[in-house]
């Protein structure tokens, strides 16, 4: 046989498991949906400054990992590590709503640290738009490395904080507490950020600001200050994304683990329609199922990326602006 | 107006007036002296440039140039066309797996000469180029990034999940040009940089004549139009699906002929080599000398390459400064080191002016160079 039919016809490379696929359907949409909800939470920090400065913040996944590491240090501190900890269900929900904090504030530091020392001077400037996705790349790259100066190449142990127990079964699967602690509170972070850009002073702001930056400028709107409330809010909730990660994955803290995990965030904030809030949580959401089915219809945990990305790209080629299309700056007021 | 041109006739924008101003001999006469240079570079092995005795020398300079070609290639895509591209290292790949597939003993396919599979990467790149293109740029701007990016990211999971690709595992001794020195040893090895740099530095000069000659040619002015504004490009009748199919194929396949020589020169390919974070270094090569300038990614190209050759002793903080370089040079510089050369839009500022009756004749650049200048 010629060797070039014996190359192309090697295909066992690919091979749909449909078995376990309809087996593990259920297992894998409540996993997907877990994952999805930390895709959500990373993608809403793409997509508020995107639809604000139509600008990719490349060193989001960075201000995730920093959160990431503010949580684990101080979870160390606290006590905990990689046995499981003999704590009653409240000092634990006390340990973990105070890690989390401390997770928040860094991130949210780190971004507006990031707003005011990379992106002002060069929004003062009215410098490309190319400009802004270099410097963000800059970031993304000091950031990682002074990490990786600080805590070398390895992962930082693992931390844990409790077990996942099956709470009650549905559709012939266990859900666990862990899944449903992350989604819900997932659900509610997503929610009360959906309502504050809708609902209050600031964030009618943000739209404004979003819409037309002149114009709310002369409507009286503190553009800077809105600007910088995008920035604290995504990181916000790229702190709280580290916890819930953290939980998942308990040793994925690693210098450059925010760029995988950065990246599908962002092709979920596309996915959905980036600058649109709900948007984000709605491909976040379906990134995490996406690549969980894929994952289990193909047999390899490296699958769920490609397919994640060939969903994007079909997706985008039939809505070019995503599925629910840009529209933080649309106001409804 | 006329004050601020006088008093810019020493600074770099002046320079380029100067050489803009020379005709086309002369200019070709002016570059022999700086080609023959660059080509005696690694032999020379200048004291104050030379990365020993960290890196060997010619192989840092064929390090550079490979990033050279790379540069030049994604700069059709996102300098000349103006379409971001955040994958480029993915046709990269497929230029290298080409080469490696083809040569390598370790892979069952037929073994051709190593210097045919060169043309034959450019042509499959290209093909892929253009798969890629085809549902895709229809996309605006940063929806293109991240699909590009995605296809970077798709390549790259492909050559670890396909068993033909053999992962990690990947391919050695791949082919070489062909030819041995006097005592038997081969002209072309994985240890001796210096045949090599001449080789990519030649196909450089190649496809620096190529592609300065499209930038000319109607299809550089329509790259330009859709780079500058793509609605008003379309409305003026360029066809910009077209040309920016045009430019995401030739980018591509001036990626994979960087590709496979890269695989040929370390006669080694794995998929170790095609992260994102190849990309982004990339682009920052390319911005960092100044996008839509040929000369200037080059420049870009070779500080990404050569700084970290130079100073491995800074080792792991190396991407440390580089990123904060990256910020840096942006706030001071953003147009990078080297701005685009706008002569087909400052002709239009000058057709204007005459057209408003001031009669003033402005050199090509000033005008950008007066933006450029005035923030620096």
């Amino acid at each position: 046989m010629h060797p070039l039919t014996v190359f192309l016809a090697d295909s066992s490379w690919i091979n749909f498991d449909v078995t376990s696929f309809r087996q593990e359907f259920w297992d894998n949409t409540f996993n997907g949906l877990t994952f999805g909800a930390i895709y959500a939470l990373i993608a809403m920090g793409y997509t508020l400054v995107y639809g604000v400065l139509r600008l990719i913040n490349f060193a989001h996944s960075e201000v995730f990992i920093a959160g990431a590491y503010a949580l684990v240090f101080t979870l160390s501190g606290l006590g905990f590590d990689g046995s499981v900890p003999g704590l009653s269900t409240l000092a634990l929900i006390g340990d973990m709503l105070l890690a989390c904090l401390v997770a928040m504030l860094a991130s949210g530091a780190i971004a507006v640290l990031l707003e005011r020392i990379a992106y002002r001077p060069l929004r003062r400037k009215g410098a490309p738009p190319l400009a802004f996705l270099i410097t963000a790349i800059g970031v993304s790259f000091a950031i990682q490395y002074a990490i990786f100066i600080w805590r070398g190449a390895s992962a930082e142990p693992a931390v844990i904080l409790f077990v996942p127990k099956a709470l009650f079964s549905a559709f012939g699967t266990n859900i666990t507490n862990q899944q449903l602690i992350i989604f819900v509170a997932a659900i509610v972070l997503m929610l009360l950020i959906d309502q504050f850009i809708q609902r209050t002073r600031f964030g009618r702001g943000v739209r404004a600001v979003a819409q037309d930056p002149d114009t709310a400028t002369l409507m009286g709107v503190n553009k800077e200050r809105a600007i910088m409330l995008t920035f604290l809010l995504g990181g916000l909730l790229a702190g709280a994304a580290a916890l819930f990660y953290v939980i998942k994955v308990p040793s994925g803290v690693v210098f450059n683990g925010g760029f995988t995990l950065g990246i599908k965030a962002f092709a979920a904030a596309v996915l959905g329609g980036i600058g649109n809030i709900r948007g984000a949580a709605l491909g976040g959401l379906l990134i995490g199922l996406v690549g969980n089915y894929g994952q289990t219809l193909l047999g390899n945990a490296q699958w769920s990326d490609v397919i994640a990305f060939v969903v994007l790209v079909v997706v985008l080629m039939f809505r070019p602006t995503g599925i629910l299309g840009e529209s933080l700056g649309k106001a409804r007021v | 107006m006329t004050s601020t041109d006088n008093t810019r006739k020493n600074t770099p924008g002046g320079i380029r007036a100067r050489w803009n101003n020379l005709s086309r001999p002369q200019q070709w006469l002016a570059l022999v002296p700086v080609v023959v240079l660059i080509y005696f570079i690694p032999v020379i092995d200048p004291p104050l440039l030379t990365t020993e005795p960290y890196t060997n020398f010619p192989i840092a300079m064929v390090h550079a140039a490979e990033l050279a070609m790379v540069a030049i290639g994604l700069n059709v895509v996102v300098g000349q066309a103006g379409l971001l591209d955040l994958g480029y290292v993915g046709f990269f790949a497929v230029g290298a797996y080409v080469a490696a597939l083809l040569t390598s003993k370790e892979s069952m396919l037929h073994k051709l000469p190593y210097l045919a599979t060169l043309p034959l990467a450019m042509v499959v790149t290209m093909l892929a180029g253009v798969l890629l293109g085809l549902p895709t740029l229809r996309l605006r701007g940063d929806y293109l990034a991240i699909v590009t990016l995605g296809f970077g990211e798709i390549v790259r999971l492909l050559a670890t999940l396909v068993p033909a690709l053999n992962g990690q595992v990947g391919f050695a001794d791949v082919g070489h040009p062909p030819g041995t020195n006097a005592d038997g040893s081969l002209i072309f090895s994985a240890r001796d940089g210096t045949p090599w740099y001449w080789l990519v530095v030649t196909l450089i000069i190649i496809l620096l004549l190529f592609v300065g000659n499209l930038e000319r040619s109607r299809v550089g002015r329509a790259w330009v139009a859709i780079r500058e504004d793509e609605d008003a490009a379309q409305i003026m009748g360029v066809p910009t699906f077209k040309f920016k199919l045009w430019a995401f194929a030739i980018g591509a396949a001036i990626g994979g002929l960087s590709g496979a020589l890269v695989a040929g020169q370390t006669g080694f390919m794995n998929n170790q080599n095609f992260s994102v974070a190849f990309s982004v270094l990339y682009l920052a090569a390319v911005i960092l000398g100044g996008s839509g300038n040929k000369v200037g990614v080059m420049v870009g190209a070779f500080i990404v390459s050569y700084i970290p050759d130079r100073f491995t002793n800074l080792s792991d903080r190396k991407y440390l400064i580089f990123g904060l370089f990256l910020v840096v040079l942006m706030i001071f510089r953003p147009q990078g080191l080297l701005g685009a050369r706008q002569r087909l839009l400052a002709r239009g500022r000058q057709a204007y002016q005459r057209l408003v009756g001031r009669g003033e004749q402005i050199s090509s650049d000033s005008s950008v160079s007066a933006e450029g200048g005035g923030q620096a």
